[in-house]
């Protein structure tokens, strides 16, 4: 709509003294930069209410926090050994696995999707199995069964660990694929262990020495 | 979800269950449904590691599944309750509250739950019992008896629940003919009918006071016949769980009384307390106001011990009636006077005073005064503000602008035109209670993320220092088990210097304080969250 322009010094086209300041003033600078981190407060806060249910809220909180790091719910996710197979992971069980849970949950009230295995202690496992194998034999062969169950027994511990390792194994490979791929290209030169750049065949040792006489070879 | 919940969630999580349940929680929050696979996917984690975590997660009540958009022949689809981990928040409260009702048994029982998520009666009152017994002295045990009656008590009061029966979801039988929930609507604990009933269990026995001497064989039998014995007690599948609503409810009862006694008097907080107390049974969660209690009767469920004479009720009665607060309302004249207590407005009355006090910490009174105006007379032109809080008007602009700047205050058009021309129309301030408790929830919630961070900023800036102090600790203990002389004991412990000690006193100190206001926080976050709750219920 056309209204009065104004003549002269600029007119607001509305009443300014309903916004609070007066002609003259100038208007407030308009902000640049985003509010700051800490913001400085007018006034203190408040102190804290204190007696005796607070501190015991309190200690209950920093209990609950504490025991909770214990319990078989808190999840860590297993470490994944980037070098050698030890001899001495057979016996390191305090590693959580990331194929077992470590508490029974009733698997009745949760999808069977979710089902994982249940960890049990290793002595119970081992302490199972020679009772599973039948014991017979009159006592002329009875040295010669033990050496065949003793066998037998050191056969299915080894598979089920080869099991374990396998199983183990899948699972560093599903997370590690990137590692892989930085051995991939030297290995496929000669499919030898060996990093070949670093391989120095000795063909190039006659045909050197000819062009530089003046650096001793020794 | 909003972002500041989101954090605070993926903060809770971390601290009770770590890393890898929160990436997994953090991502299913966000994206709200997901199948198991889906979700491996998008989190990168191994599948055995979401698989543990949702097991968690189910476990605690957090994570609902269900069947999922195609149908029951489709994968499960899992969900995440934010309420449910943001409670975990409240905890401490819940575990006070059960020991200043129930004593130390009960404490105990309400922990052990918390923590576990869902328990069997029996293996709760087992592992309470062994934890009281490892705390008496010599020689005494905790009867199995004690602990069952104290879980009952808790069952007919209702701060305990069964979990809700699952319909077999996922499963690859053919159970065609049951629907299957819809991952979207999870049943109700409360609408199935043995919801709080016991079951009969052959329990009986004393706890068992673990000792050290004892070596990992007697925990390995001890442990092989426990599990023995769970199966003989008879209730294999009825799970218990903490229900939460219960104990909000006697929060907000906690608070209403606490208000009275402020406002009014000792006696009157009294009056309240058993007006709610002879109403909490037959009172619905969600209800607007309790039943109407006749005058006679609140003289009959008075404690004599009050000393209330009869005359004295009724003048203390319409006291309550007549208070601007309006917590107790009179609804007729039958038996001496038919009273009610307002709840939801009681708890709109509590909120409000929330806002008001905010205001009044961090502008001043004055702009507090402006407020508790603007929420009085709800709309008013600039220079009715200044006249009606008689300030001047160039102090008054300012406080003004800096509240609207907060989003405390809202602006609101009214033309006189259709063309919103300024110098024809009106600009009223307004303040909407609702909309500005919400956003003062957000602020709380972003407070409490904001402390734990610093928490775990000064715990992990002083990493060093504090495992120090932890294995000297360690050591002491043992030299004092193994009674040790006391210039060992004095030589270990000068271990850690002078200036060390008080660095570790000054971070005690500030982790205490830290803790301690996410406590106090808390207790807004409860009121504001009632308050909201019960607007949207009573709509």
């Amino acid at each position: 709509m056309a209204g009065n322009r104004g003549r002269g010094r600029s007119q607001f086209t509305f009443n300014v003294d309903a916004l609070g300041f007066g002609r003259g003033d100038s208007l407030p600078s308009s902000a640049q930069t985003p509010s700051p981190l800490f913001p400085p407060m007018q006034f203190r806060p408040v102190p804290l209410h204190t007696g005796e249910e607070v501190d015991y809220m309190l200690a209950l909180k920093q209990e609950l926090r504490a025991s909770s790091k214990n319990l078989p719910f808190h999840i860590k996710a297993a470490r994944t050994k980037t070098d050698v197979a030890r001899y001495s992971d057979k016996y390191q069980n305090g590693e959580p696995k990331n194929n077992c849970i470590e508490w029974s949950p009733d698997w009745s009230r949760m999808p069977k999707e979710l089902c994982i295995k249940v960890r049990k202690t290793r002595k119970t496992a081992i302490g199972a199995r020679p009772q599973l194998t039948p014991k017979v034999a009159a006592k002329k062969e009875e040295v010669l069964q033990k050496l065949e169950t003793l066998e037998k027994r050191e056969e299915e511990q080894h598979s089920e660990e080869e099991e374990d390792e396998e199983k183990k194994k899948k699972n560093d490979e599903e997370e590690e694929p990137d590692a892989d791929e930085d051995y991939d290209e030297e290995e496929l030169e000669d499919e030898t262990d060996y990093i070949m750049s670093y391989f120095d065949n000795g063909e190039d040792f006659g045909a050197d020495s000819d062009d530089n006489m003046d650096e001793a070879v020794y | 979800m909003t972002v500041q919940e989101v954090r605070l969630c993926g903060l809770l999580l971390q601290q009770h269950f770590g890393n890898v349940v929160e990436k997994v929680g953090t991502h299913l929050i966000r994206s709200g449904v997901l199948t198991l696979r889906a979700l491996a996917y998008e989190t990168k984690l191994p599948l055995d590691l979401v698989k543990k975590s949702l097991c968690v997660l189910v476990q605690h009540g957090m994570c609902t599944f269900g069947a999922g958009r195609r149908g029951p022949a489709g994968p499960v689809e899992y969900r995440i309750n934010c309420e449910s981990i943001i409670h975990m928040l409240r905890y401490p409260r819940y575990i006070y509250t059960a020991k200043s009702l129930y004593g130390d048994t009960g404490e105990l029982i309400v922990e052990e739950i918390l923590q576990r998520g869902q328990m069997t009666m029996s293996s709760t009152v087992r592992t309470v019992a062994d934890r009281l017994t490892n705390n008496m002295p010599e020689g005494q045990s905790m009867d199995y008896s004690e602990v069952v009656s104290a879980f009952s008590r808790l069952v007919e009061t209702h701060f305990l629940q069964r979990c809700p029966p699952l319909a077999s979801a996922g499963s690859s039988s053919s159970t065609l003919d049951t629907p299957l929930p819809a991952a979207t609507q999870p049943t109700e604990p409360e609408s199935h009918p043995d919801c709080y009933k016991l079951p009969y269990i052959n329990l009986t026995g004393q706890g068992k006071r673990r000792r050290s001497s004892e070596g990992g064989e007697a925990d390995q039998r001890a442990a092989k016949k426990a599990r023995t014995d769970n199966s003989e007690c008879g209730d294999d599948g009825i799970h218990w769980q903490v229900n939460f609503q219960r104990f909000h409810l006697h929060f907000r009862d906690q608070a209403i009384i606490s208000a009275v006694s402020c406002k009014l008097d000792q006696s009157s907080s009294e009056i309240v307390r058993t007006m709610l107390r002879m109403s909490e049974v037959t009172t619905p969660a969600h209800a607007a106001f309790t039943q109407a209690l006749s005058s006679n009767e609140i003289f009959r469920a008075l404690q004599s011990s009050y000393n209330i004479a009869r005359p004295n009720l009724d003048q203390y009665l319409s006291l309550l009636v007549d208070d601007p607060m309006e917590f107790v309302g009179k609804t007729g004249d039958s038996g001496g006077g038919m009273y009610v207590v307002n709840l939801h407005r009681a708890l709109a009355n509590l909120a409000r005073a929330t806002l008001e006090s905010v205001v009044q910490e961090r502008f001043g009174s004055r702009s507090a005064r402006i407020f508790r105006l603007l929420l009085r007379k709800r709309h008013l032109e600039q220079k009715q503000v200044e006249d009606f809080a008689m300030i001047p008007a160039k102090e008054a602009k300012d406080m003004l602008y800096t509240l609207l700047s907060e989003n405390l205050v809202q602006l609101q058009e009214i033309p006189k035109t259709p063309d919103y021309a300024p110098s024809r129309t009106f600009y009223l301030y307004t303040v909407n209670q609702l909309p500005t408790a919400r956003l003062l929830l957000q602020h709380c919630y972003k407070t409490v993320c904001n402390l734990i961070e610093r928490r775990l900023y000064e715990t992990k800036e002083n990493k060093r220092l504090l495992e120090k102090s932890q294995r000297i600790e360690a050591i002491l203990a043992s030299l004092q088990a193994t009674e040790a002389e006391a210039a060992q004991l004095t030589e270990v412990e000068e271990m850690i210097t002078v200036p060390e000690r008080q660095q570790l006193e000054s971070l005690r100190h500030h982790i205490n304080k830290l803790d301690s206001s996410e406590n106090q926080v808390d207790e807004s976050i409860f009121l504001l969250e009632s308050y909201i709750k019960s607007t949207q219920a009573s709509r």
